[in-house]
């Protein structure tokens, strides 16, 4: 039987790695769903049954709780607070991390300097990212400030903290028979977890839950080699790599650096941009809106989060569908950090019943805007602000736009005329195609709704 | 032959290379099922946590700690793959609508 779990676990492994394969198409994606389900069953039941089991009741109550836990948590939550969920979640995975290690070391310190290593990677990702990972759901849930939270030398303190932490950790691999050092590094690991994500602003999170996606990975991958257990190894690794992926995706769809993103406290510097001179615009109500989306052949919606934070997704599927029965070509443009995390506006819309082939990703869309009637922009600011393709002074200069002054009219639907995340007055907004719609995402849109069947009315 | 760390790092090595092919494929479309579906599989680490918990001879501090990491992991376990299969199921295919 010990040997079988071996090859269990090799099954396990390659359901795994299947799972994450069929998530390449919206088609196989739940079929991966129920390969990793699959996979995991197997691995707990090859475990238990493997070895002796001692203190089963335990083991079963720790289940039925988690299992007690896990099932409201899944279907009660609101989609536009999966972001919240997901950091939670990595902050459960790296807290399990870190405790088995913690466990672990105190069991046998006397242990192969490699298995020391790993575990003392294993500990301090685990305790930096649970404590880290709590921070970005408090600023994602706004129990906290979504502004970066900053002082002097701030940098250097964080930095300090963490050389005497891997200090400690290299102490401990060293003279491991030093028990008494373990809880005094752990608890500068669960410090410098807080201290790393506090000044990091609302805007950066999409990046910063991809990153300790990666962290908590990596942190179940090093148990692998501590426990010598290589199916450990390969689920840590393929963690890790989708979360680098995905924070790489967001450094570049935001054009910042990891250092940047980490060390820079985005939303401080261009604090001087406050004060910009009034600039006239034009402005339109929801009736001519009606009119000239009635009168045209192709829009392009641009949704941003403030679409889901007005509740209008359901309207804005309305507006698309009716739309689409009078024969316009309705497609949405979303860029990679729409929503508080990867993919997020994807699923907000799939939830109101957009169907996926309406939802095009920056590269394709951007190439569809000069042949476009009207892009309507609903609660996105910065990523469609062409300063960022032609002010070299902007900020955000380079970063990659949705180019919607493109489109022949622009429609943005606005509270008022405060500016985005990165505090940057926006120039499309000044436009002479640009029509503001000033109110609230969902009323307004609602409004439209209305005033169309008048619109056809007018034009026949 | 090569060592228990030395095979390690092999399949450390390739599950990362294997891994970083496998999720460039995935459409930004699925980016968020995506995390919640390699949170869930990283849960794994429930494996590592009920060896440390069921061991012949574990220490109250075994126990204690054990419990506390499967609790979590379960809970991200289950969590995890239904919410990815309730966000996969709103993705509606596109003849579905007409």
């Amino acid at each position: 039987m010990a040997h079988l779990v071996n090859y269990i676990y090799l099954v396990s492994a390659a359901l795994f790695i299947l799972s994450l394969k069929w998530m390449n198409s919206p088609v196989t994606a739940r079929r991966g769903v129920f390969a990793g389900e699959i996979g995991m069953l197997m691995a707990i039941t090859g475990t238990l049954l493997a070895h002796e089991v001692f203190n089963w009741q335990w083991i079963l109550a720790a289940f039925l709780i988690g299992t007690a836990a896990g099932i409201p948590i899944a279907y009660l939550m609101p989609m536009t607070a999966v972001p919240q969920r997901t950091a939670m979640s990595h902050a459960c995975g790296a807290l399990a991390a870190a405790l088995v290690g913690t466990a672990e070391f105190y069991r046998e310190p006397n242990q192969p300097k490699y298995v020391l290593v790993a575990l003392i990677i294993e500990t301090l990702l685990g305790f930096l990212t649970f404590t880290g990972s709590l921070m970005a759901m408090g600023k994602l849930q706004e129990i906290l400030p979504q502004r970066p939270i900053t002082y002097r030398n701030q940098n250097l303190t964080n930095l300090g903290l963490f050389a005497v932490a891997a200090a400690l950790g290299v102490r401990l691999i060293l003279v491991p028979t030093d028990t008494w050092i373990f809880p005094i590094f752990a608890g500068l690991s669960l410090l410098f977890g807080v201290l790393l994500i506090i000044p990091i602003g609302g805007a950066d999170m999409p990046t910063v839950i991809a990153l300790l996606n990666s962290y908590a990975g990596l942190s179940a991958c090093a148990m692998g080699f501590v426990l010598d257990n290589r199916m450990l190894v390969i689920a840590g690794a393929l963690d890790g790599s989708s979360g680098l992926i995905l924070s790489i995706i967001m450094c570049k769809a935001m054009n910042r650096s990891f250092t940047n993103v980490l060390f820079g406290a985005f939303g401080q510097i261009q604090m001087k941009h406050g004060a910009a001179e009034q600039r006239p615009v034009h402005s339109a109500s929801a009736e001519e809106a009606a009119a000239i989306l009635e009168a045209s052949s192709s829009v392009i919606i641009v949704p941003g989060y403030g679409l889901a934070v007005a509740q209008a997704q359901h309207k804005i599927r309305e507006l698309s569908d009716a739309l689409m029965r009078r024969g316009i070509d309705v497609k949405f443009g979303i860029h990679p950090v729409a929503g508080r995390m990867p993919g997020h506006m994807n699923v907000l819309l799939a939830e109101a019943d957009v169907p996926y082939d309406r939802l095009w990703g920056m590269e394709e869309i951007n190439a569809e805007f000069p042949q476009c009637d009207v892009a309507l922009v609903i609660g996105a600011n910065d990523v469609t602000n062409p300063a960022a393709r032609n002010d070299k002074s902007s900020p955000i200069y380079g970063m990659p736009i949705l180019d919607v002054d493109k489109a022949q009219t622009v429609m943005v639907i606005k509270r008022s005329m405060r500016p985005g995340f990165a505090g940057i007055d926006n120039d499309l907004y000044y436009l002479d195609k640009t029509l503001m719609l000033f109110g609230d995402a969902k009323a307004f849109v609602t409004d439209i709704l209305k005033e169309l069947p008048m619109a056809v009315a007018a034009a026949r | 032959m090569l060592s228990s760390l030395e095979i390690a790092l092999y399949v450390f090595m390739l599950a990362t290379f294997l891994g970083l092919e496998v999720i460039r494929k995935v459409s930004p479309l699925l980016h968020t099922p995506l995390m919640s579906l390699t949170n869930a599989i990283s849960a794994i680490s429930v494996v590592g946590a009920i060896l440390i918990t069921s061991a012949q001879g574990a220490t109250p501090l075994s126990k204690v700690l054990g419990f506390i990491a499967i609790t979590a992991a379960v809970t991200n376990i289950v969590s995890g793959y239904l919410i990815t299969d309730r966000m996969l199921k709103m993705f509606k295919k596109p003849e579905d609508k007409r």
